[in-house]
């Protein structure tokens, strides 16, 4: 437990908020990259997953790419990035590494969420007169944001753990004090960035668990409450 | 309610983990590695010669491996055995006998608050500190240590010959890796040794392109770094000793070190801070092979 107590320690102690990269500035630009990332994916992975659940069409693709992505080793396309973009272009490299590492959860709670809605509901929809543009809508997209924002929070706490990977290419992130820690074999350092990290991506997951929770339309609350 | 129940495992089976990992704190260093021996006796006639996962590192260990096969020992290779930590407890239990050391940093190793810098203090130093079953044979005038670097434009236009130029000029920022700003010849040595103020910007992997580009002025690049040669860059001089000296050294297996002196103190003699730089060259320019750029430099200066 020594080295448990050194770590909280190191968190507290000044020299985590002193030298080239403060602790409260890299609990920052982690957050930064985190949050910056997962909106450019869901920007683009969000309406992709709507279209491909409403229409079912491009689904293999979708489904290949969500599986094959995963599969992409996260350190190696940021170094990769880094060296392709050049090296005054290290954020933005930084953060397309992560963007693409977000995109495949976001893409597959969209388009899951919308095809997991039941057909009687579609067909009922649509049988009382709504436009396609409306059953997706007033329909689909209510009834699947749940499956939707268990996207959001997979791949935030996929990318809030991948940032660390930052602090290899530059002075950003909890990862620099990992990467610098384990050079000068300063395992405090290593530990305590690491907790840090683990506090973010449980408060953020708790954050995003309160969302799902409050966005299951009222209707289908009601519908689970008196069945179970 | 699942997901909250959910989000509770999470956070236990989070907890969890972090326990586990720290039970197992104390002294002992977590990241320290098994060296891999599987505890087999060499014979006696059987030379092992070991290099670092470093390329230039494995140069020079094919170099002693290809002289003492000249020499009629039967050689057995084992590179790539990763950093310091790993290899060393091979190299004390006498597993590898024949490795291409670095006299600074193996002496920062033994001794980390070493306060030797130039060459002959830290290679009588580093013969003291080693453990009796290891021993070192003559230092080559081959260094390859930290040194501080501008490119050529930038040193001609601000007049830099040396370290303790940067004390003159303003707002200049140092790349290199993250520990570096930790390490004594950082920036805070900088400051204590030559005067120079400069801000800190861990470049990683990429501090030569870094330097290239402007993103920092002054990088830290080890002195045989090719680039040093095909990137146009100044080494800039180090009067004060900010830097330790680091030569290439042969760090031998003491029962083995008399009968292979003979055949490696030469080819230390023989190789030269520019002959490294050159067989650096030959590996990442040219990709040859680290076999074919030892057999070319052993018959070009005649040994073995």
């Amino acid at each position: 437990m020594e080295l448990f107590a050194e770590a909280l320690a190191w968190i507290f102690s000044s020299d985590a908020q002193s030298g080239s990269l403060p602790l409260s500035e890299a609990i920052a630009t982690h957050l930064a990259f985190t949050f910056v990332s997962v909106l450019i994916a869901a920007a683009i992975a969000v309406p992709a997953g709507w279209v491909v659940g409403h229409t079912g069409r491009g689904r293999e693709a979708a489904v290949a790419l969500s599986g094959a992505a995963r599969a992409v080793p996260s350190f190696g396309l940021v170094l990769l990035l880094v060296l392709v973009f050049g090296v005054t272009h290290k954020v933005g490299a930084s953060t397309t590494a992560f963007v693409l590492l977000a995109i495949p959860p976001i893409l597959a709670g969209a388009y899951s969420g919308v095809e997991a809605v039941d057909r009687r509901v579609v067909d009922g929809a649509r049988a009382v007169g709504m436009t396609p543009r409306q059953v997706l809508g007033r329909v689909e997209i209510p009834l699947g944001l749940p499956l939707l924002i268990g996207g959001l929070r997979s791949a935030t706490l996929q990318v809030v753990a991948t940032v660390t990977l930052a602090g290899y290419v530059g002075s950003w992130g909890l990862g620099f004090y990992i990467v610098q820690g384990i050079q000068i074999r300063d395992f405090a350092q290593i530990l305590g960035a690491a907790l840090v990290i683990v506090v973010l991506a449980v408060l953020l997951d708790l954050l995003f668990a309160l969302l799902e929770r409050a966005v299951v339309p009222r209707g289908v609350r009601a519908r689970h409450e008196t069945s179970s | 309610m699942r997901t909250t129940r959910r989000t509770t495992a999470l956070v236990a089976g989070a907890a969890a983990a972090l326990l586990t990992l720290t039970a197992c704190g104390g002294d002992a260093d977590p990241l320290a590695q098994d060296a891999g021996d599987d505890g087999e006796e060499m014979s006696s006639d059987t030379i092992v010669v070991g290099s670092q996962a470093y390329y230039s590192n494995e140069i020079i260990a094919e170099i002693y491996a290809q002289a003492l096969e000249a020499d009629g020992f039967t050689v057995e290779r084992n590179y790539s055995i990763g950093q310091r930590d790993a290899y060393m407890p091979a190299l004390e239990a006498g597993e590898v006998q024949v490795f291409p050391e670095y006299t600074g940093n193996l002496l920062q190793y033994y001794d980390p608050e070493t306060t030797a810098t130039t060459a002959d203090d830290v290679y009588a130093e580093l013969s003291d500190a080693l453990p009796d079953t290891l021993a070192v044979l003559d230092q080559s005038p081959a260094t390859d240590q930290d040194s501080y670097n501008v490119t050529a434009e930038f040193a001609e236009s601000n007049g830099l010959t040396t370290i303790g130029d940067l004390a003159d000029l303003d707002g200049l920022t140092l790349g290199g890796p993250a520990e570096l700003e930790e390490r004594p010849y950082g920036p805070e040595g900088l400051a204590d040794v030559y005067g120079a103020d400069v801000a800190f910007e861990a470049t990683g992997d990429t501090t030569v392109q870094d330097l290239v580009a402007g993103t920092v002025d002054v990088a830290n690049v080890f002195s045989a770094d090719p680039r040093i040669q095909t990137e146009d860059l100044v080494t800039l001089e180090d009067p004060e000793g900010l830097f330790l000296a680091s030569n290439v050294v042969p760090l031998v297996s003491s029962d083995v070190a008399d009968q292979v002196a003979d055949v490696i103190n030469p080819v230390s003699a023989a190789l030269t801070p520019e002959g490294l730089v050159d067989l650096n060259v030959q590996s990442t320019e040219e990709q040859r092979s680290s076999e074919d750029i030892a057999a070319d430099w052993l018959s070009e200066n005649g040994i073995g």
